[in-house]
């Protein structure tokens, strides 16, 4: 047994520091809770600090593989992170105002971030089974946080019970998978190398379903993506911006661990590919299209990251280092946008006590540059330039093109994303186009400190890798060395 | 100084953007001013690009790349040719105007108003001036933002409608040529995106291949022409958009099409093309006719234009697929006079709107006895639109059809058919507004153009004579870069040979056997 402690410390200290949050929340009174606020933002940018120090590579194997930190995952521990940074920055004005239990609130979701990261490390089944309940529980209880606003129960409610089941999926697909390699370990294309020995081919096909199904419930992937609108809408918006990210980034990292780690990520296209190909038409087509129908801003971003995993999901398909390295620019610009948007959500929802799309008339004349703001990261989600939501895309296509037999999903993609831009326009449309009688009352908006930063750090990061990319670029690269190509 | 003009004269207008963003939003004169300098500025020193402009040179000029995601081998790479050369003086030319003629039209909001003037004009230089097929595109896309506003929020009664369908059928088009553009990076190698490198590559292509990149190409560019079929959006966005819209509109993005033909779909595909011409060609001809015949039946004096356009930019297509000298000159000239007539129009038919608040043809007549001044600029303008000698459409048109004659004389003589049918929808547009008793009350007391109003309108009679008397002026510069391209292209095209074409109008038969004298005209 390697314990290997060192190569933890950021979760090690982001543990330790949600428990410090929750014990804090004891000793301020009632007037002073914002400070636990301010507590979690800084335990999020330390350990993000932390996970930049830690090192990484083929040789940071602790526990068995029950722990591995490649680039990989420290990549993507910078992404949850960052996302956990930005909902509790922008959870100011949602928590004075409808959250009671202060201290609970923050320290679970730092909980969950520490359950995703070490989601994102685990090379191992078991590990990584007990890493994704660690992330998920937490969320169940922040999506029914606002216990005396129904729409906030029921979403927690069907949360939870569709998260068993997927995780009942899941469980099941793992232990065929461990019954017929005889491995938990999720290294170095562990079944490509039974493949040709043994004729286990279908009972293969069978656990990778059952894996893809539970995951793609935490993905909300379509078919699997019945609970993702109600359970945005319902949940606490920062919560909801924290959900369609970092849990999206963190359940996308379990498919890659199993999906390529599993096999060599070249045979493994063979198998699962057309599996995969078809989900993400479907998450393109239907996300896209429901989003369409949408009024309400949470439900249509809902919708919007349905399609958004599906784009992500044909880079996936594309199984190739440019594909794997476009999940990654694609998810970090996709963190940018969305949390970005989102606290804009907060703040309007905050100002205005609705989430309706047509509510947001005439946002331009009141605050120009939330709206400014709002546009650029709509934009940056169709994929338009110069926002990293076109760098992201770009890359994705790149992939799948060069792939060669995609043609058609690409196809797919191109078609879906004309479709994207007539909602995300809409929502434009409405903030500079549609004329409303601003009342005097409603005098320029004044937004916190905390949201400001939200909102600041998403349109910096969408407008820097949409207009110099390189460097996002590079690091996404080496974000694919420790698969088997 | 040299290499960096381009950089300068692109981006400039986006520190025009910066400075209004810093005044505040009341000052309406400021913002004004800081526009009108910027747009003014950004005009001469393409002028400056003009008069340091090599003739000689066919290859691209004032060239400078440095690179910019590495990562896939993009660069920012600028540069200009004589194709592009008159295409980047006309945005400079009309963004100016553009802002001048909305001094006194646009009240509301009139800070993102210039902005959005402002960021589209950085984006349409850039597409003329890139020669990164990546850079091309980011510009190609971030011209739709600042239009989308334009029309949706300073546009008529149906702008939203309009706007949304503009940016829907642009991006259809831009994301397949994406895909194309991505293809082609992978099949080259995937280590540049140069224009010329690509392009040296993208001709060894198989025939089928060059066809779907064709397609995909030319789909995105026809959209943006728009060639019949694909011209419903424009009519809705032209009538819909705010004055300084449809000037910009109709003057610069609609080039962007046939620029892109000239640019990539022809050099980069040319057997294809090949294959393509009597198709091209074809959906021209339906274009000038269908164009002048509905134009012929508006009501709404604007969408009368707008129709007309989709008339003119047929014969740009078809003096391209004449794949000659004249064909290819004649569709450039044209590009700038229909720019220029076109934008023109939109100004004249914005200044009587704002007297009025109305465009349709039956609320006017005999407005020449109130408003004479105006009356002659809208007779002028029609006039060399319509393609009347020593003005500038007759020069572009009679090249045109002279080239599209020497291949194809069926489709010269169904494309000369448009010039009639122009002449009969301009005057008797002409005749129904300008002439006649003056019936209306309101039309008596209408005031004829104050002196800013002339002074927007001086420039485009001044280009409108300029070009239709001594034309070389614009022919020349862009002469031996037309040359290239055509000598390019014909290397794989065995339908037409350079050589054989002349100067003179001399019916040309791909049978008929070479003589001395059209070998030489040339050299």
């Amino acid at each position: 047994m390697n314990l290997r402690f060192d190569i933890m410390i950021p979760e090690l200290f982001l543990f330790g520091w949600a428990i410090v949050v929750l014990t804090a929340d004891l000793f301020f009174i009632k007037e002073k809770k914002n400070a636990l606020l301010y507590m979690s933002q800084f335990g999020f940018l330390a350990a993000a600090a932390l996970v930049i120090f830690t090192p990484t590579g083929p040789n940071e194997v602790g526990f068995g593989y029950m722990f591995y930190n490649d680039t990989f995952a420290s990549f993507f521990k910078i992404v949850i992170l960052l996302a956990g940074f930005m909902a509790v920055s922008s959870s100011f004005e949602a928590v004075q105002k409808s959250i009671e239990h202060k201290g609970e609130f923050f320290g679970l979701v730092i909980m969950s971030a520490v359950g995703m990261m070490f989601l994102v490390s685990s090379t191992e089944l078991v590990s990584l089974y007990v890493a994704l309940e660690l992330s998920t529980i937490p969320l169940f209880i922040l999506t029914a946080f606002q216990k005396r606003y129904l729409k906030s129960s029921e979403a927690g409610l069907k949360y939870l019970i569709l998260g068993a089941l997927s995780s009942a999926l899941l469980l099941y697909g793992m232990s065929f998978m461990y019954g017929m390699t005889g491995t938990t370990v999720l290294l170095a294309g562990s079944i490509t190398m039974l493949l040709n020995s043994a004729n286990v081919h279908y009972g293969l096909v069978l656990s990778l379903v059952l894996v893809v199904a539970g995951l793609g419930f935490k993905l909300a992937l379509v078919p699997f993506h019945m609970w993702a609108p109600d359970v945005y809408e319902g949940a606490p918006t920062p919560i909801t911006s924290y959900l369609s990210v970092a849990s999206k980034a963190a359940g996308l990292a379990a498919l890659t661990r199993i999906v390529y780690g599993f096999y060599t990520v070249g045979t493994a296209a063979e198998y699962w590919g057309i599996l995969i190909a078809i989900l993400a038409a479907l998450a393109m087509i239907i996300g896209n299209f429901a989003a369409l129908l949408q009024s309400n801003i949470k439900r249509m971003l809902a919708y919007s990251s349905i399609a958004q995993a599906g784009y992500i999901l044909v880079g996936f398909v594309a199984a190739s280092q440019l594909g794997l390295s476009g999940i990654s620019i694609y998810i970090f610009a996709y963190l940018f946008a969305n949390m970005g948007a989102f606290a804009i959500v907060v703040a309007v929802d905050h100002k205005l006590n609705s989430d309706r799309i047509e509510d947001y008339a005439g946002m331009a004349r009141r605050s120009p540059l939330i709206a400014v703001c709002m546009t650029i990261f709509l934009l940056s989600l169709a994929g338009i330039p110069p926002t990293a939501g076109f760098i992201a895309k770009y890359k994705v296509f790149m992939a799948a093109i060069e792939n060669g037999t995609l043609f058609w999903l690409v196809m797919i993609a191109v078609a879906t994303t004309v479709v994207s831009i007539f909602y995300y326009a809409r929502v434009i449309k409405e903030m500079f186009i549609t004329e409303r009688e601003v009342e005097s009352s409603e005098s320029k908006w004044i937004l916190s400190s905390p949201i400001t930063i939200a909102i600041l750090v998403g349109l910096i990061g969408t407008l820097i890798i949409g207009i110099y990319p390189e460097p996002f670029l590079e690091l996404a690269s080496t974000v694919t060395q420790s698969f088997v190509y | 100084m040299d290499s960096s003009i381009l950089t300068i004269l692109t981006f400039l207008p986006i520190l025009g953007v910066i400075l209004i963003w810093l005044t505040g939003k009341e000052n309406h004169s400021m913002i004004k001013i800081i526009a009108w300098a910027v747009t003014f500025i950004d005009f001469v020193l393409s002028l400056y690009i003009y008069f340091n402009f090599d003739a000689a040179e066919s290859g691209f000029q004032f060239v400078y790349n440095v690179p910019w995601i590495s990562h896939f081998g993009i660069q920012y790479a600028v540069g200009i040719d004589g194709i592009s050369l008159w295409l980047v003086i006309l945005t400079t030319f009309l963004g100016w105007l553009a802002v001048w003629s909305s001094w006194t039209a646009v009240k509301d909001r009139l800070k993102g108003y210039m902005v959005s003037l402002l960021i589209l004009q950085t984006g349409m230089l850039g597409v003329f001036v890139s020669m990164d097929l990546f850079l091309f595109y980011v510009f190609w896309e971030v011209m739709l933002i600042p239009m989308y506003f334009l029309i949706g929020i300073w546009g008529g009664p149906r702008k939203i409608y309009a706007t949304i369908k503009f940016v829907l059928f642009t991006m259809l088009g831009s994301l397949l040529m994406l895909v194309a553009i991505l293809f082609i990076y992978f099949k080259s190698g995937g280590t540049t995106f140069s224009i010329l490198e690509l392009t040296r590559f993208c001709v060894t292509l198989p025939v089928s291949t060059q066809m779907w990149l064709f397609a995909a190409f030319g789909l995105a560019f026809a959209i943006k022409v728009p060639m019949f079929p694909f011209h419903t959006w424009l009519p809705d966005a032209h009538v819909q958009a705010p004055t300084a819209g449809s000037v910009i509109l109709a003057g610069v993005l609609l080039k962007m099409g046939t620029y892109g033909f000239l640019r990539f779909c022809i050099p980069m595909f040319p057997q294809a093309f090949e294959q393509f011409i009597p198709a091209i060609s074809v959906l021209a001809v339906i274009g000038i006719i269908y164009g002048a015949l509905v134009a012929m039946v508006q009501k709404d004096v604007k969408s009368l234009v707008a129709f007309s356009s989709v008339s003119h930019m047929g014969f740009i297509m078809l003096g391209l697929t004449a794949l000659n000298m004249q064909g290819m000159q004649g569709s450039i000239l044209q590009m700038l006079n229909h720019g220029i007539s076109t934008g023109a129009l939109f100004m004249i038919v914005g200044m009587i709107y704002e007297r009025r608040h109305t465009r349709m043809i039956a609320e006017f007549g005999g407005v020449f006895k109130s408003m004479p001044i105006w009356s002659t600029f809208f007779i002028i303008v029609a006039l060399s639109s319509i393609g009347l000698p020593f003005t500038n459409g007759f020069v572009g048109e009679f090249l045109i059809l002279t080239g599209t004659f020497g291949v194809a004389p069926v489709y010269a003589i169904l494309g000369a058919t448009g010039v009639i049918l122009a002449a009969c929808y301009m005057l008797w547009m002409i005749k129904r507004v300008l002439f006649g008793e003056l019936t209306k009350d309101e039309n008596k007391n209408l005031t004829d153009l104050k002196l800013f109003e002339k002074l927007v309108l001086v420039p485009f009679i001044i280009m409108i004579f300029w070009i239709g008397i001594y034309p070389s002026t614009f022919l020349n510069p862009m002469k031996t870069s037309v040359e290239k391209l055509i000598g390019d292209v014909t290397k794989y095209v065995k339908h037409t040979d350079i050589e054989n074409e002349a100067e003179a109008f001399i019916p040309y038969n791909p049978h008929e056997p070479q003589t001395e004298e059209h070998a030489d005209v040339r050299h």
